[in-house]
Parts: structure tokens; C-alpha cells; sequence
């Protein structure tokens, strides 16, 4: 069962009018892990996850959702799905408490069992001091606890968060992640959309849209070793002569700041990257200390969403 | 299902609940309108300002003006030396209605085939015109068979209504009024507001169905709408001695049946709608022509075709008539079939509108 994957979808295609928001995206995602969108906004991360979720129906395409043919099959796949919207999407008005009773009873659960997991969802998630706060008047991170507890209430098999940490702090995001996993150990598939590099990070498997297409997708690691570039890492004391001096050299791809940091990302046919650009610098006169490093996501985000001829490439490494 | 409806139904009253100027509007709606309608709004126009004229001066003149202004209709002011300063009076609008006794008024009252006076009438104003033709025909005070007028041929008895108040012409009708203006406005913006505020997009993955949803949200209303109803009779009875000479059991079946009609129309308008201003302007596009063309104010007959045309299509035009038809003239509901028809002719057309447009899908 477990080796049959969550998601498949074949040349999955949303048109708005003119504007094409997806455009032809293949997607396999495991079961028990946690699958990442990364890319920017209007890349298709959302409506990727609207059109999985049966919330819009596809222009082109096949999906078939836990087994379930969508959107046809919507409706029976809706009782093992959760989905956390991007804006918080529960009750202001309403208190922890109503809002959850709410949902549980939508989701068809006995009065007993749903004292009992109302019960456990508020230890879990640190929400009984707050049970009988209306959700209008609490904290970003608060809220978020709240509609993830929402949404993994009826305990679903799939779980789809759309860029559910956008609005809250750092440790809210940290401690958001740590609940994230131990629902993936207990065989839950999550999917989430996110623009956060360090968060696409931890996922197990990642996609990287852009412009609506499927442009890289594999493990963070798997993709980070494969990129289709040299990376040339370089540190200089005049970083805008330092970019300057990297201008109209064909094999240079692109240069991207890091603080004090210089990231140069090579064709990978070039031989001696990390010389290339020592002696371009020297050239021009600025003093840097140059090294070739091992990319970042980051650089396999640049890569992969930068040149439209390399992103066929990562593709094709898996 | 029932237990997912029972679900949506306790939310949507919480909330109500707590949304105190909602709560409040359910209550203060009927009531502000109830005495509006019932104190301060008056068809049978009294105590106009007036000033008069008299050239003549005679004992039959002064007699005359005497019965005008006993008639209660007008209420003078002091008199105008001459016609020119009757003019300037009603241009400055200090009086809306002149009257002019000629100095030969005593011969032009024998004479059969000329009026003995004139009425400067301002026409600018709704109403007055018509009120004040009524002083035309205050008959000239008798004297022993010499002089007066013939009595008028038509003796008018006003029936359901013989001393002509308003508030018997208005508050059945008014529970239609009310009852459009909550229902349409409330649904609308209930359901709409979800939409907006995105509720909507969470409560589409889950397993609660479109009319699980609606009838939920719904249901809720339906008590509302009856409780006003109650409320406007209440006020109505107490405050203005309204009676009901019909049943009231066929009141309220009349009033669910309208609640039904509103309510779906909410329905329509929230699925036309994507913010809750839209639907308070749709609402508002449909409940003005509902209360100039239902008849609740004007005379249904006197409209043009097509005023009537369109005052068909609203559920009002019909509650209206089921509601005089069942308080005034205590008419049982099995003889107003026509009107109780249409509304269920509406009710089913706009549910069959909202069901094709309410979709659980965003797009």
C-alpha cells in the first residue's frame, strides 16, 4: 500500500482566461512525508493545491488523490483530507473551543469522541489555556496552532498546507515544523507550499515551480548535489565592484549578494570555475577571497527557476 | 445530515448572536419602521397650512371659510390682503394652499354656472394636490333653503378601514416590508461574508454538502423572519389597535411562504456577489422597486403596464395582497390563491437559480 504513491497527477494544466497558472505539471508524491512547493508568488504553488484538493477543477489533465479520481471523487476524498488554507480560515468570531466542536461535528464525530480528540488536539497543539478565546484575538502563531489542529481533527491521511507559516514568527515556524514531523512519523502524507528556503529544506521531497511550470523536483540533497551550474563563492570587501568586475563573461550564469558574499553560478562546461573568476577579478582589480563551494538550495533555485535550457537538465537527473 | 445541518445551524446563531448590530437590527428594524410608518408617516393628510383671501366679506363668506377650516384639512393663518400676497405666500412656501373669495362670491353662488371661489393649490408637493381637492367639495353653509348646494351622489363608505387611518392601510403590509428588507439583506450578507473572510474555502474540503450548508444557515432565518412577523402584529395591535379578522394560522403560513421567497432571494443574491457591499446593493437594488410598486404604498392599479409587469416579479407585490387580504378583509388563505401561488411560482424558480449557481467549488 505504502509503496503506491499519495498523488499522481499527469500534465496537470489550470488556464485562468489568457494567463495559464499551471501548465502541464507532473507530480508523483510518496506516502508518510513531508513534499514541498517551493517558488515564488504566482508560481502555482496555490492553485497546484486547489486543483489536488478538488477546490478548482483542472483545465487539462489527470489527478488521482489517495486513489481517488478528482475532481470527480472530491467529495469521497474529503473525509481523509485536511487542508490549511493560506489565510487563516476558521471562525473569528467563535472561540477554540466552537471552532473545533464545529468542525468536528461537519466531520461527522460522536459526541464522546469528539470530547476526547477536541481534548487531545488542545494538549497537542498548547491550545487549553486558550479554549475559550475567540479566535479573532489571538496571535498569529496562535492561529496557526489553531487551523492545524483544525485541519488534522478528523485525522486525515493528507494533509495540504498552503504557505502555512507566512504569518507568524520564527520559533512559532520552528515549533509549527516539529508538529509537522511527528505527523509524518505517524504515516500522515503532508504537502506544503512555501517561499521560505529553509523551510523547503526540511521537506523530504521537493518541486520547485515557476512561471506555473514543474521546473526541478527530488530530495533537497539530491537536488543540491545535482545542480546544473559550478557555484563560486567569493567574498570581497567592494561587493558592488566585485559584481561589476562579473559582467558580460557568457559563462557566469548569474551572481547573487549574500550579505558580505558573492554566490556566482557557472555553466557546468566551464574547467577551472573557481580560476575563472579570480582571474576576472583580478582583471579588473578587486581584491576577493574566491572558492568553489557545494550550492544551496538557494543556488538550485536560482538554477533551476533562472535558465529555462537547465531546468530540462535537473529534470532529467531523476 | 442532520446532525452536519444541526452543526451549521448552532454556529450561524452563535455568531448572531454575537454580532450585536445584527442582533440588534432584527429587533430595531421593525420597531424604527413600526413607528415610523405608524406615527409620523400620514396618507390622510391633515392640518394644512393655509391662508385665505376674502374680498367679499359677507356673512356667508366668513360662514363658509368658518366650515373650511372646520373640515380639519386646513388650518389658517392669518389672511392675505390681496390675491398678489397669496401668490408670494405660497412661492415662499409659507402656506401650501390659498383660497380666494371673490368680491362678488354671494351672486356668483346663486349663479349655477360659475364658482363661487378659487383654491391656489402648490403642486410641488405629493398629496397636498389631491387632499385639497377634497375642500372642493365642502358644501356652502345652508340658510333656510336659499342658497347651498346640491348633496354629492356618492355616498362613500371606506370599508376594513372606516375611520381611514393609516396604520390599518400600512402595518400588514409593513410585516412584507420588514420581513423583504431583513431576510434578502441578512442571508445575502451571511453567506457572503464567508466568501469574503474565506471561510468558505476551508469549509469546501470538508465532507458538509451545498445543502447541508444552506439549509443550515438558512433555518435560522426562518425563526428570525417569524418572530418579526409576530412582533409587527404585537406592535401593531398595542400601539396602533390593528385588528386581524383572518385566521392567523393562515398569517403565518402566508408569512413562512414569504420568508421562504426572501430568504432563496438572499440566496440568489449571494451567489451574484462577491463582497458583502455588493450584496447590500443588490439587496437595496431589489427592495426599492418592492416598495414603490408592491403596492404597499401606491395604488397597484394606477401603475403603467410595465411598472406592473415588474412589480409581478416581486415577492412583495404578493405578500402584500395575501396579508391585507387575510388582517383587513379576513379573508381565509384557500381564497387568495392567485397571490399564493405566484410566490411559490418565485420560490421555486430562484431555488432552482441559487442551486445551479452554488457551487463547492471557488472557480
Amino acid at each position: 500500500m505504502n509503496d503506491v504513491p499519495a498523488i499522481v497527477a499527469r500534465g496537470l494544466t489550470r488556464r485562468f482566461g489568457a494567463l495559464t497558472a499551471v501548465d502541464h505539471v507532473d507530480l508523483s508524491v510518496p506516502r508518510a512525508g513531508i513534499y514541498g512547493f517551493l517558488g515564488p508568488n504566482g508560481s502555482g504553488k496555490s492553485t497546484t493545491l486547489r486543483m489536488l484538493c478538488g477546490l478548482l477543477e483542472p483545465s487539462d489533465g489527470d489527478v488521482e488523490v489517495l486513489g481517488y479520481r478528482m475532481p470527480g471523487e472530491a467529495e469521497s476524498l474529503r473525509r481523509k483530507l485536511g487542508y490549511m488554507t493560506q489565510r487563516f480560515s476558521l471562525w473569528d468570531d467563535l472561540t477554540v473551543e466552537e471552532n473545533l466542536e464545529f468542525l468536528a461535528r461537519i466531520h461527522g464525530l460522536r459526541a464522546a469522541e469528539r470530547r476526547a480528540r477536541i481534548g487531545e488536539l488542545e494538549a497537542e497543539y498548547d491550545l487549553a489555556p486558550l479554549a475559550s478565546q475567540r479566535a479573532g484575538t489571538m496571535s498569529g502563531g496562535q492561529r496557526q496552532r489553531l487551523a492545524l489542529a483544525a485541519a488534522t481533527l478528523h485525522r486525515p491521511e493528507l494533509l495540504l498546507l498552503d504557505e502555512p507559516t507566512s504569518a507568524v514568527d520564527p520559533q512559532s515556524r520552528r515549533d509549527f515544523w516539529e508538529s509537522l514531523f511527528r505527523l509524518a512519523v505517524a504515516g500522515t502524507t503532508i504537502l506544503v507550499s512555501t517561499h521560505y528556503m529553509d523551510e523547503a529544506e526540511r521537506c523530504h521531497r521537493l518541486a520547485i515551480l515557476a512561471e506555473g511550470r514543474l521546473v526541478a523536483e527530488g530530495a533537497p540533497r539530491q537536488l543540491m548535489r545535482d545542480i546544473a551550474a559550478a557555484v563560486v563563492e567569493l567574498e570581497a570587501d567592494d561587493v558592488v565592484a566585485a559584481r561589476a568586475a562579473l559582467q558580460g563573461d557568457g559563462a557566469i550564469l548569474s551572481v547573487a549578494q549574500l550579505g558580505t558574499r558573492l554566490h556566482a553560478l557557472l555553466s557546468l562546461d566551464t574547467p577551472e570555475p573557481a580560476a575563472r573568476v579570480r582571474a576576472r577579478l583580478a582583471a579588473a582589480g578587486v581584491a576577493a577571497e574566491v572558492h568553489a563551494v557545494p550550492a544551496s538550495l538557494e543556488d538550485v533555485f536560482v538554477a533551476a527557476t533562472g535558465f529555462g535550457s537547465l531546468s530540462s537538465s535537473a529534470h532529467a537527473a531523476h | 445530515m442532520l446532525d452536519r445541518i444541526a452543526a451549521v445551524m448552532v454556529k450561524e446563531v452563535r455568531q448572531l448572536a454575537r454580532d450585536r448590530l445584527t442582533f440588534g437590527m432584527i429587533v430595531g428594524i421593525p420597531l424604527m419602521q413600526m413607528l415610523l410608518f405608524g406615527y409620523a408617516i400620514n396618507f390622510d393628510l391633515r392640518g394644512l397650512r393655509a391662508a385665505v383671501v376674502d374680498e367679499a366679506g359677507t356673512s356667508l363668506s366668513r360662514a363658509w371659510i368658518a366650515d373650511l377650516e372646520a373640515s380639519g384639512v386646513v388650518e389658517f393663518l392669518p389672511p392675505s390682503p390681496g390675491v398678489d400676497d397669496l401668490r408670494r405666500r405660497i412661492d415662499a412656501g409659507e402656506v401650501s394652499v390659498g383660497v380666494f373669495v371673490p368680491p362678488d362670491f354671494e351672486r356668483r353662488v346663486l349663479d349655477r354656472t360659475r364658482a363661487p371661489a378659487q383654491l391656489l393649490v402648490d403642486g410641488g408637493e405629493p398629496m397636498v394636490d389631491v387632499v385639497a381637492r377634497s375642500l372642493a367639495s365642502v358644501p356652502l353653509p345652508r340658510r333656510d333653503g336659499a342658497y347651498g348646494r346640491p348633496v354629492p351622489t356618492l355616498e362613500v363608505r371606506t370599508e376594513y378601514n372606516p375611520e381611514r387611518r393609516t396604520a390599518v392601510q400600512i402595518v400588514p403590509a409593513l410585516i412584507g416590508v420588514i420581513l423583504n428588507m431583513t431576510m434578502v439583506i441578512f442571508t445575502a450578507a451571511a453567506i457572503v461574508r464567508e466568501r469574503e473572510r474565506g471561510n468558505l474555502e476551508l469549509l469546501i474540503t470538508t465532507p458538509v454538502r451545498s445543502g447541508e450548508l444552506m439549509a443550515g444557515k438558512l433555518l435560522p432565518y426562518v425563526f428570525i423572519g417569524l418572530l418579526q412577523t409576530s412582533l409587527v402584529l404585537a406592535v401593531g395591535s398595542l400601539l396602533f389597535d390593528v385588528p386581524v379578522n383572518g385566521s392567523l394560522l393562515d398569517l403565518y403560513l402566508a408569512a413562512l411562504l414569504f420568508i421562504a421567497a426572501t430568504l432563496t432571494l438572499g440566496l440568489v443574491i449571494s451567489t451574484l456577489a462577491r463582497t458583502q457591499f455588493q450584496a447590500f446593493q443588490l439587496a437595496f437594488f431589489t427592495m426599492l422597486p418592492s416598495i414603490l410598486l408592491s403596492g404597499f404604498m401606491f395604488p397597484f392599479d394606477g401603475m403603467p403596464p410595465a411598472a406592473q409587469w415588474i412589480a409581478q416579479v416581486l415577492p412583495l407585490t404578493h405578500f402584500v395582497e395575501l396579508a391585507r387580504g387575510i388582517v383587513l378583509r379576513g379573508a381565509p388563505l384557500a381564497d387568495l390563491g392567485g397571490p399564493a401561488a405566484k410566490l411559490v411560482v418565485f420560490l421555486v424558480i430562484a431555488l432552482a437559480i441559487a442551486t445551479l449557481r452554488f457551487r463547492k467549488r471557488l472557480d
